[in-house]
């Protein structure tokens, strides 16, 4: 049945679901923490991820500032307009159903999506690659850039996880989201805390963009078309854990990719099969503990 | 007289359309360790919250060294030298003793050092890498204590600290509120258990429906127990 398949062919189909793994772990990360630590369903991810390309497009065609500059300024400038968002709309709807921000979110997806399509219309747009060539590795060609952003992700998710983890500052994180009004009591300033943790989420997602700016057309659907599975890598990762969103993004990546080799017309379906068997036997995700929500 | 460090006035306080403070007025003179007595629901919880700001919404006055706080958030009056540790502990359970101990960070000088604590709380030293919950209840207690004393706070609002626990551990922990006192700290203590309170106690207001019905000396209570109990219905 799959004579056909070649150890390159399985090789290459591997190292491209790492690939698209990479920008699964780091959208699934940003979105993992903001629903962590400050119980947002940000569904406005997918529009910020898509923010974050366009900020790179726009600084290279009118300020001349390369794709290595829009790595830094893009995620600051996408994170800057969250944290605006966190502070007037978000907000004002911290103590109510978490029902009610994801509503918020939802409709800002469809103005944010509607004034950039008004802008600069439905085609994508293209974004040149910073490291042009690859390297044959046998098996398949691997463009330069393509192994940049599976190294820089991964670097990304891991320090990500280490500052939530391991420092100071994740400390406060974790222990305001589990009683915010004690964490507030000693002094700290929780409900700015609760933004910039909501900026720095939007922030990954921006960065997300830029990276993705240079594989993908830039457009403002493709936020959309990448969303769904983000929110399947959570779900089954257990919405919040921040390991649990990386190790499942790297892990559906590579799944999608196999499938691909196997029987392609189910590598879509494929996430979505493991999402119902994770949710009928591990309700709270693969990766959720029964003290914690990270 | 010495002035008060905390005079309270009028202050009102609801949960919502619930009104659950009507008017509390009283006061704490500096090094002084007063006790909330009343019954389940009186409003003893609900006043130290309204002092550190927790609840939704509160009126009247609460002049915290010559600083009025009701207008502040919950981290501009822990600022001012107040800490708060509630009846239910709020140790997290995602952090280790370790963790959860060092969280406050210091605010003002005068805080207590770490290895301090430690030898002062000696049970939390040996567990230090311990899951927080995983602690007994009393360690619990002596954690959420502990760890409030780090910020340099001189004003301690403590939450029923004997809630739920074995005699042996109030006692221990009575004992650790005694030396609290004894090092200069101001202390508020809502407390349900009589015993406990009138060992460690100065004064005792107490309170019924969200109201200051009467104050006593720990003299006076200990002459006139029975007027106390039908406070407490006892």
């Amino acid at each position: 049945m799959f004579d056909h398949i070649s150890i390159q062919l399985l090789l290459g189909q591997l190292l491209i679901g790492l690939i698209n793994g990479s920008f699964y772990a780091m959208l699934s990360l940003g979105l993992a923490i903001i629903f962590g630590l400050i119980h947002v369903v940000n569904f406005a991810h997918g529009a910020q991820y898509m923010l974050g390309a366009f900020v790179a497009l726009l600084l290279l065609n009118h300020l001349g500032i390369p794709y290595w500059g829009a790595l830094f300024i893009a995620p600051v400038v996408v994170g800057a307009i969250g944290y605006a968002m966190e502070r007037t709309i978000l907000k004002p709807l911290r103590n109510l159903d978490h029902l009610y921000s994801l509503l918020a979110t939802f409709a800002a997806v469809l103005i944010i999506e509607g004034l950039m399509r008004l802008e600069f219309g439905s085609t994508g747009l293209p974004y040149a690659s910073p490291l042009p060539g690859g390297i044959n590795l046998g098996f398949m060609f691997l463009p330069w850039y393509r192994g940049w952003v599976v190294v820089f992700s991964l670097v990304v998710c891991i320090a990500t996880w280490l500052l939530i983890e391991k420092t100071k500052l994740g400390s406060y994180l974790r222990a305001a989201n589990e009683r915010p009004e004690i964490v507030e009591s000693f002094g700290i300033n929780v409900p700015l805390m609760m933004s910039l943790t909501y900026a720095f989420g939007v922030g990954l997602a921006g960065l997300g963009g830029v990276l993705a700016a240079p594989i993908y057309q830039v457009s403002p659907s493709m936020g959309s078309n990448l969303m769904i599975v983000i929110f399947a890598v959570v779900v089954i990762g257990g919405m919040g854990s921040i390991l649990g969103a990386i190790l499942t993004g790297y892990l559906i990546g590579i799944v999608e990719g196999l499938t691909k080799v196997f029987y392609p017309e189910a590598s879509n379906l494929a996430i979505f099969v493991i999402m119902i068997i994770a949710l009928i036997l591990r309700p709270n995700g693969l990766f959720s503990s029964p003290e914690s929500s990270r | 007289m010495t002035e008060p460090l905390l005079k309270i006035q009028n202050l009102e306080a609801w949960y919502g359309e619930s009104k659950a403070l009507h008017g509390m007025s009283f006061d704490v003179r500096p090094g002084e360790l007063v006790t909330l007595i009343g019954r389940n629901g009186a409003g003893k919880s609900t006043t130290l919250r309204s002092i550190m700001g927790i609840v939704p919404k509160r009126t009247g006055s609460i002049l915290f060294d010559g600083t009025e706080l009701t207008g502040k958030r919950t981290f501009q009056i822990a600022r001012t030298g107040i800490a708060y540790c509630p009846e239910e502990r709020a140790i997290f359970s995602s952090l280790n003793v370790a963790e959860n101990l060092t969280l406050p960070p210091v605010l003002k000088a005068g805080g207590i050092a770490d290895s301090e604590l430690l030898r002062q709380f000696p049970n939390l030293q040996r567990r230090l890498k311990s899951q927080g919950t995983k602690l007994s209840g009393g360690e619990q207690q002596m954690l959420a204590i502990a760890r409030i004393l780090r910020t340099g706070a001189r004003f301690l609002l403590l939450d029923e600290p004997s809630e739920g626990l074995a005699p042996v551990v109030v006692k221990e922990i009575g004992e650790q509120i005694r030396q609290l006192k004894a090092q200069g700290f101001t202390i508020l203590l809502v407390e349900q258990n009589l015993s406990f309170a009138r060992k460690v106690a100065d004064r005792h207001v107490v309170v019924e429906n969200g109201v200051v019905v009467d104050t006593l000396t720990n003299s006076e209570l200990e002459a006139d127990m029975a007027r106390v109990k039908t406070y407490l219905g006892v």
